[in-house]
């Protein structure tokens, strides 16, 4: 049976950037808990000739020809943008290193 | 977190390897130079206006769906066979999910634990030595934005830096070739790296699947190493240094870090697993970011991408068209040029084999293009620490030069200073051979004056060689030579004396 804990939500919820109290780490944790016994019988029903899947569709290479197509104007594409300096985005202080 | 010192002292190279053997492994992105995008139809040319080269999907914007360049499988696909490797009949990309925003959907497309290549290997040679990097995996993913970060209190008020983002290279199709830990090569460890990078530049040029231009981040190198203790046969606690970004770099990091290392160790510590930066001026690494939590990126499926899964056919279709092998290549080709060992070794070893094929394709005799290669642009891009490649003198300029040599209008001396002004930018070789007044004197009228002067002002010399002996028309040459500030064919004087004194 998986089993979450309260540190693994707290965990989660730290690289996903959501801000948990105590209060609310107690409340989810086997909220968390209850979901994931759910799907876990699920998993019982699976036998050894059942792939885990990702993608409901039997398909597979779908793909599309090396042909540009017109990108969005620099004024369309930043138009959504908080703010914009230099026809680039600006975004807060980046705190870390890049990836 | 525990603070561990940054260094602990540098140990010499050779007290390193008396007490430890070196392990390394390469990490190099490789940008394809498809029209496109790895998942959308926008531009993946390199230099357009800010953010002009982007759409809903490369944005991220919400129900945009990604759709796979044919393209670049097909590159991956020739690159894992170029590389020996095995081709997965079955992959999927992943989403590697993190908080930076030079991705604008928060998360990059990759391949997680079902790369498109797998098993490969390169053999490498260093003075003489072959060494075989195996490959573990090479898997298909899209490139990030470029973020400029503007810096700091410019009349602003506290806590006012931030970052401009432009998106134009994020999902520019990315190849990510991963070797597997290296061992055995000990003192050779700087050198081999250093090779197997220059190797795969070569077959990826051959392949033609992208520009490897290292000093555009074309091709990226992320250097790993570790070092156990000698003889122990195990794997120490590595470092990853990023974006080692030219050949030179590539041996220069990994002999930083054993020494610093060493330095760690020696002192009883122990190494701290992390990322750390590699400084071109001054050859040194310092500290990153750890290896912690931000390094858990929730892979999981792209739910909007169906697997690839490569034909058979295709894969046998790919590997029919592949170039020749380089090793094949370059075998052929000391033939078929006449090169010795010792300077086919010296070509390969400079990275000037495709240049010098580049310039004998342009029409230019092999000795003569390997000449120019391995002397005067050489000694220039070891001067000043660039590839040969990146010299500043492309294959096609070489074989005008030489041309013009072979046609009489420049003599070897002159052609060098055609190339000290290519060098140095001061435009095509007709500019520079204007500007610098560098044409051979070959009317020979005017040289049949400065020969006549040269006869009168040393008349003793010219008995002699009325005498017969014509080993002493050289004082006479090299006094044409000067009057003419040495633009005059040295094979024309001597003809021309000769008849006069005949």
């Amino acid at each position: 049976m998986p089993e979450i804990t309260r540190d693994e939500v707290a965990h989660l919820a730290d690289l996903a950037r959501i801000d948990l109290s105590d209060a609310e780490l107690d409340h989810l944790a086997p909220q968390l808990q209850v979901i994931l016994e759910s799907v876990a019988s699920i998993q019982g029903l699976a036998g050894d000739d059942v792939p885990a899947t990702s993608h409901p569709l039997p398909m597979t290479n779908v793909f599309r020809e090396d042909v540009v197509t017109p990108s969005l104007t620099p004024e369309q594409a930043l138009s959504g943008a908080p703010a914009v300096e230099e026809q680039r985005f600006s975004v807060p202080r980046i705190l870390g290193d890049e990836q | 977190m525990t603070a561990v010192p940054d260094s602990l002292g540098l140990v010499g190279f050779d007290e390193v390897l008396e007490r430890y053997d070196p392990a390394f492994g390469l990490e190099v992105h490789v940008e394809l130079n498809t029209n496109t995008k790895m998942f959308c139809g926008c531009p993946a040319t390199f230099g357009g206006e800010p953010n002009s080269q982007v759409c809903p999907t490369c944005l991220g914007l919400p129900g945009s769906m990604p759709v796979v360049n044919a393209k670049a499988v097909e590159s991956a696909i020739r690159i894992g066979l170029a590389l020996n490797g095995s081709i997965a009949e079955w992959c999927r990309f992943a989403r590697k999910n993190y908080f930076y925003p030079d991705m604008p959907k928060n998360f990059q497309t990759s391949q997680y634990d079902e790369p498109i290549v797998y098993d490969g290997y390169l053999d490498v040679e260093v003075e003489g030595e072959i060494f075989r990097v195996d490959i573990e995996r090479a898997h298909m993913e899209e490139d990030t934005g470029k973020t400029t970060h503007i810096g700091g209190a410019t009349g602003r008020i506290h806590g006012a830096d931030y970052s401009l983002v432009d998106y134009n290279r994020a999902g520019i199709p990315l190849i990510e070739i991963v070797t597997r830990p290296i061992l055995g090569t000990g003192a050779k460890a700087p050198l081999v790296a250093k090779a197997y990078v220059a190797a795969l530049r070569e077959i990826l040029l051959g392949l033609g699947v992208s520009d490897v231009r290292m000093d555009q981040g074309s091709m990226r190198c992320d250097v790993n190493l570790s070092l156990s203790p000698k003889g122990s046969g195990t794997l120490g606690t590595r470092t990853e240094t990023k974006n080692v970004n030219s050949l030179r770099s590539v041996e220069r990091a990994v002999r930083f870090e054993m020494s610093r290392h060493a330095g760690i160790l020696d002192a009883g510590e122990a190494i701290f697993q992390e990322t750390r930066h590699f400084h071109e001026d001054t050859g040194t690494t310092s500290a990153g970011r750890a290896k912690s939590d931000a390094d858990d990126y929730r892979y999981f499926p792209e739910p909007d991408l169906v697997p690839v899964a490569p034909s058979r056919e295709w894969v046998e279709e790919l590997r029919a068209s592949l170039p020749e092998r380089t090793a094949d290549k370059r075998a052929r080709l000391q033939v078929e040029w006449g090169y010795s060992e010792l300077e086919m070794r010296d070509v390969w070893a400079a990275g000037a084999l495709s240049l010098i094929e580049a310039t004998v394709a342009e029409g230019t005799s092999p000795q003569a293009a390997r000449k120019w290669w391995m002397a005067e642009l050489s000694r220039s891009a070891n001067d000043r620490g660039v590839e040969l490649a990146e010299v500043g003198v492309t294959p096609a300029q070489v074989a005008e030069v030489q041309k013009l040599v072979d046609g009489g209008s420049l003599t070897d001396k002159l052609a060098r200073q055609v190339f000290e002004g290519l060098l140095a930018g001061e435009g095509t070789v007709a500019e520079i051979i204007d500007a610098r007044g560098l044409a051979v004197v070959s009317d020979d009228g005017a040289l049949g004056s400065a020969v006549d002067e040269a006869i009168a002002a040393q008349p003793a010399v010219a008995e002699k060689i009325r005498g017969g002996n014509q080993a002493a028309a050289g004082a006479l040459i090299g006094a044409v030579m000067k009057a003419t500030g040495g633009k005059a064919d040295a094979k024309r004087v001597r003809e021309l004396i000769l008849e006069k004194l005949a």
